[in-house]
């Protein structure tokens, strides 16, 4: 049935930590297969999904200082009437430049942290489906948000950034009304990350479907585990579809097509039906992890199990569906007629039941808890109720005739950054207080953590609060000055000043790692202990920080929040009772004898193929050209890689069809785009003939 | 006939080993990957169809337009190519799941040539729609036309590209009945992007009204 003798024949597999298989392999005899874990190089190559994870959230938070300093922007030049500080041609660009970056490089990139680090361990895994995929995804994204950066400092500061508002509406995208290289970088940069989200969204629903440990049914797996499944599935299918509208945008743009030439006939609202078939269920892929990750830490630090576990995992497969069938409540003022707008506007109110379905649960789970307000549970509660205020705001845009004099103006970027900074990123913060000690073996200070979580709170409210007043007064989003005498300055400032109140809170949080790390290292790095918060899902069942191979032996789970009820049971009044001590539940990671997969150099050579490949077709088609000669050349090095199978070593001691490491389904397996599919290694002789480059490599 | 039972039992072998992963829904990962990617290609296909659609009809009264270019015997009889490599796909998959190494190369060569001649007549088609007046930024049409067919074209060089390597790696004897899943896999992406063109052949060609 399911993954019996994965780990548990462990003691038999021959090869150990930390170096992994040491066969010693060069496809194509150009590289040697990298080794060892150790070093900086080893992050370059790794497959393994808690340092893929890492990279991702490293990634992201310098993406959101870059995202945040442009905010700084914004908020400088709108601080006073006729502002200066920036020409409105810039602000164009650092409007749109915020947006797109806070969107695709800051919250989808924490979630994808989020997601890759826990997902395997909430199951009960070893790792991805496809680790190699994995490290692949993530050079990709990066690749993708280093493009998209770059374009604010290619021919000289903001002059060819994308400049068409992160919904970037064609045809005033096309080359006539953006005719610097802004929309191209965006157009690119966009179809990069998206194939980097859409590789990942196949391997973590293969993991997430595939790789559960024995026990873990459906209905056993955490609900942030099913919050993120949902929004990889979310991803899977809304991609394709902004794919499609960037890749008509790029013709449009490059190669004078006419899909948005309203001149030829085009309508222009093609791109808008696209974009925002895409965009409604992008807002879900932004909020999802974030619930999943409060239905986390309220349950723990409530010390309550979460209220109505079915209910969650319910409201959130609706949200996952209803969330396809609300997108033209974006479009209720371009004309898609009374019919249209009447539907929208009903299905946008039905999609807020689940979402306050999911409020109650959180409610009802606190309600009577003995809560412990540590950091992350401050950042839960923060979530909950900037979130509902978003809710609630956006309750009043499915009214279509409300929202027709609220749309564009400063009332909807009220409500998208209550939902967004208040919901998501707020929730995305309380992850990483949560789940720190285990990623990194310490906790972060809580002194530090709860002044940064109500410095940031105070700051988000002065700065999104008074943008509703704003709104209402009629000033109209994406402008880059008002007058004086139009009545806005008073709460503009407001909001200026809340930025940077934002900022510090920031700030405190970056010096928060730097202070709780420095004395974690001069305390001479005390063990955290695998459980610190006392909390219920299976990746608190192994040490901290998460040894390499995750768990030392499969676990049997029995129930939903198996681990909690390992740690306590019931006694004869129905009071919880401690029923064994963590430590003898726990793993203690001392298992040397699993088998990993091997690092490689190829998820890395992909990644900076498809950036040649991306500046090629902005710049230089030869360029594109010889970046695509470069990539398919990667993926037949990728192929030709031993796969090196993950069980390979026990695996065929007791199936001798002699086939060594090219195991159908290793870790090398058919990639997202199908190309790889082709089985893996048809050299593995050579595989022994050069045992002897081990010594090199 | 016991050599056909020896190598079935070689093909079991092989499937339990294929299996001896336990994935919890009995699915192999990769198949299930396969699968999911598929799903997505779904929604891309969709959006350009759709967009096809809504663009098709945008063109003026003297523009190029579809009755103007479309050769409706010629198109039929390479999308009747394109159909009969799904099935010679089939034998592929059932041969080397036999364990019938030599038919399994027979009918990959096969079916790669079947979408080589479709891929052929593509360029064919193009060429002549081309000189007959047709180019990518002539109209809406001409754009709508190019980017789905030629897209899907893409899709079947791809195709190709996968089912030409899986002939080098039996050639090289890389590909044996432990690897018939392989196969099985790529015939998945290669039944789909048939059926993909089944679509786009009626809605296209058939039905360009
Ligand atoms: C209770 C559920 C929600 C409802 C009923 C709702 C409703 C709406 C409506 C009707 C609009 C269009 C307003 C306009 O442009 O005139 C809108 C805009 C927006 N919403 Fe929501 N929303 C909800 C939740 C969310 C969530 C969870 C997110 C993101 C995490 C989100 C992000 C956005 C964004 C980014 C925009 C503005 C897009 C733009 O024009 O740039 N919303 N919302
Ligand atoms: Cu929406």
């Amino acid at each position: 049935m399911t993954i019996t003798d994965r780990t548990i024949t462990a003691p038999e597999e021959t090869l150990a930590l930390p170096a992994g298989p040491t066969i010693a392999h060069r496809p194509l005899g150009v590289f040697t297969r990298p080794q060892g874990s150790e070093g900086w190089t080893s992050w370059l190559f790794t497959v393994d999904h808690k340092r893929i994870g890492i990279m991702y959230g490293a990634a992201a938070l310098f993406f959101f200082l870059v995202g945040g300093a442009e905010a700084l922007f914004i908020r400088l030049q709108l601080a006073t009437p006729n502002g200066s500080v920036i020409g409105a041609g810039t602000y164009n660009g650092v409007f749109t430049m915020h947006g797109v970056t806070m969107v695709f490089l800051v919250i989808m990139p924490m979630a994808a942290a989020f997601a890759n680090y826990l997902l395997p361990l909430q199951v009960g895994a070893r790792d991805v489906a496809f680790p190699r995929l994995n490290a692949f995804s993530f050079w990709c994204f990066l690749a993708g948000g280093l493009l998209l950066t770059s374009s604010v400092l290619i021919g000289g500061w903001f002059q060819n950034a994308p400049d068409g508002g992160w919904f970037a509406y064609a045809p005033n995208t096309g080359l006539l009304f953006s005719p610097s290289k802004g929309i191209d970088f965006y157009a690119v940069g966009l179809q990069i990350l998206g194939v980097a989200s859409l590789v990942s969204a196949i391997n973590l629903i293969v993991t997430v479907l595939n790789m559960r440990t024995k026990g873990m049914s459906f209905f056993r797996m955490p609900v942030l585990t099913w919050m993120l499944l949902i929004t990889q599935f979310l991803l899977l299918f809304a991609l394709p579809v902004i794919t499609v509208a960037l890749f008509l945008l790029m013709f449009d743009r490059l190669w004078d097509a006419n899909f948005f030439n309203v001149e030829a006939g085009a309508d222009p609202l093609l791109w808008q039906h696209l974009f925002w078939i895409f965009g409604h269920p992008e807002v879900y892929i932004l909020i999802l992890p974030a619930f999943g990750i409060v239905s986390e830490i309220i349950p723990t630090f409530a010390r309550k199990p979460l209220f109505g576990y079915h209910f969650m995992v319910a409201s959130g497969i609706a949200i996952g569906f209803m969330g396809w069938g609300v997108w033209a409540h974006h479009m209720f003022t371009s004309g898609v007629g009374p019919l249209s707008v009447a539907a929208f506007s009903v299905s946008t109110m039905f999609i807020a039941v689940p979402t306050g379905v999911k409020i109650l649960n959180w409610l009802a789970t606190m309600y009577r808890g003995r809560l412990r307000f540590t950091t992350p549970m401050l950042y839960a509660v923060g979530v909950v109720s900037m979130f509902t205020i978003g809710g609630l705001s956006g309750v009043t845009h499915s009214i279509a005739p409300s929202d027709t004099q609220q749309t564009d103006t400063y009332y909807i970027v009220a409500h998208f950054h209550y939902v967004i900074f208040g919901g998501a990123l707020l929730g995305l913060f309380g992850g990483f207080y949560f789940w720190w000690p285990k990623a990194f073996g310490y906790k972060l200070s809580e002194a530090w953590g709860k002044a940064s979580f109500w410095v940031m709170l105070i700051g988000f409210n002065f700065t999104f609060g008074p943008m509703h007043i704003l709104g209402l007064q009629g000033m109209s989003r994406r402008i880059a000055t008002y007058r004086g005498d139009e009545g806005f300055a008073f709460w503009n400032m407001v909001a200026t000043i809340g930025a940077f109140v934002i900022a510090v809170g920031v700030a405190m949080f970056f010096w928060n790692v730097y202070v709780s790390t420095r004395n974690w290292r001069r305390a001479g790095r005390p063990d955290v202990g695998p459980d610190p918060w006392d909390a219920r899902g299976l990746e608190w069942m192994t040490a901290s920080p998460v040894p390499e191979h995750n768990f030392d032996e499969d676990i049997q789970v029995d129930r939903l929040d198996h681990f909690w009820h390992r740690k306590y049971g019931v006694d004869e009044n129905h009071r919880v009772v401690r029923a064994a001590p963590t430590s003898e539940v726990a793993h203690d990671g001392s298992n040397t004898n699993v088998h990993l997969p091997s690092p490689s150099y190829w998820p890395i050579v992909l990644g900076g193929g498809i950036l040649l490949v991306g500046y090629g077709i902005i710049y230089n088609l030869w360029l594109a050209a010889a970046g695509l000669v470069f990539l398919v050349a990667s993926i037949y090095g990728w192929i030709l890689e031993p796969a090196d199978d993950p069980d390979a070593a026990g695996h065929h001691d007791d199936h001798d069809d002699g086939d060594d490491h090219g195991d159908p389904d290793s870790n090398g397996g058919p990639s997202g785009n199908g190309e790889s599919a082709s089985a893996e290694e048809p050299e593995s002789e050579s595989a022994e003939t050069e045992e002897e480059a081990a010594t090199i490599g | 006939m016991a050599d056909t039972m020896t190598s079935e039992t070689t093909a079991a072998e092989a499937a339990t080993h294929a299996e001896g992963h336990h994935t919890s829904t009995g699915i192999s990962n990769e198949k299930l990957a396969m699968w999911v990617f598929l799903g997505s290609e779904c929604l891309l296909f969709g959006g350009l169809i759709s967009t096809y659609m809504f663009n098709k009809g945008r063109i003026g009264p003297d523009d190029v337009g579809p009755d103007d270019v479309f050769d409706i015997p010629f198109t039929s009889v390479s999308s009747f190519v394109l159909l009969m490599s799904s099935l010679t796909m089939v034998f592929a998959v059932s041969s080397i799941a036999r364990g019938d190494l030599r038919g399994n190369r027979i009918w990959l060569a096969t079916t790669a040539a079947l979408g080589a001649t479709f891929v052929a007549g593509q360029v064919y088609e193009f060429t002549a729609f081309y000189s007959e007046g047709l180019g990518f930024t002539t109209n809406l049409f001409g754009s709508a036309f190019y980017a789905l067919t030629g897209f899907h074209g893409a899709h079947v060089t791809i195709g190709i590209i996968m089912l030409m390597s899986l002939y080098v790696m039996s050639v090289r004897g890389n590909l044996g009945p432990e690897r018939a899943e392989t196969v099985e896999i790529i015939g998945l992406y290669w039944h789909f992007v048939d059926i993909v063109w089944i679509v786009i052949f009626t809605i296209v060609y058939l039905f360009p009204q």
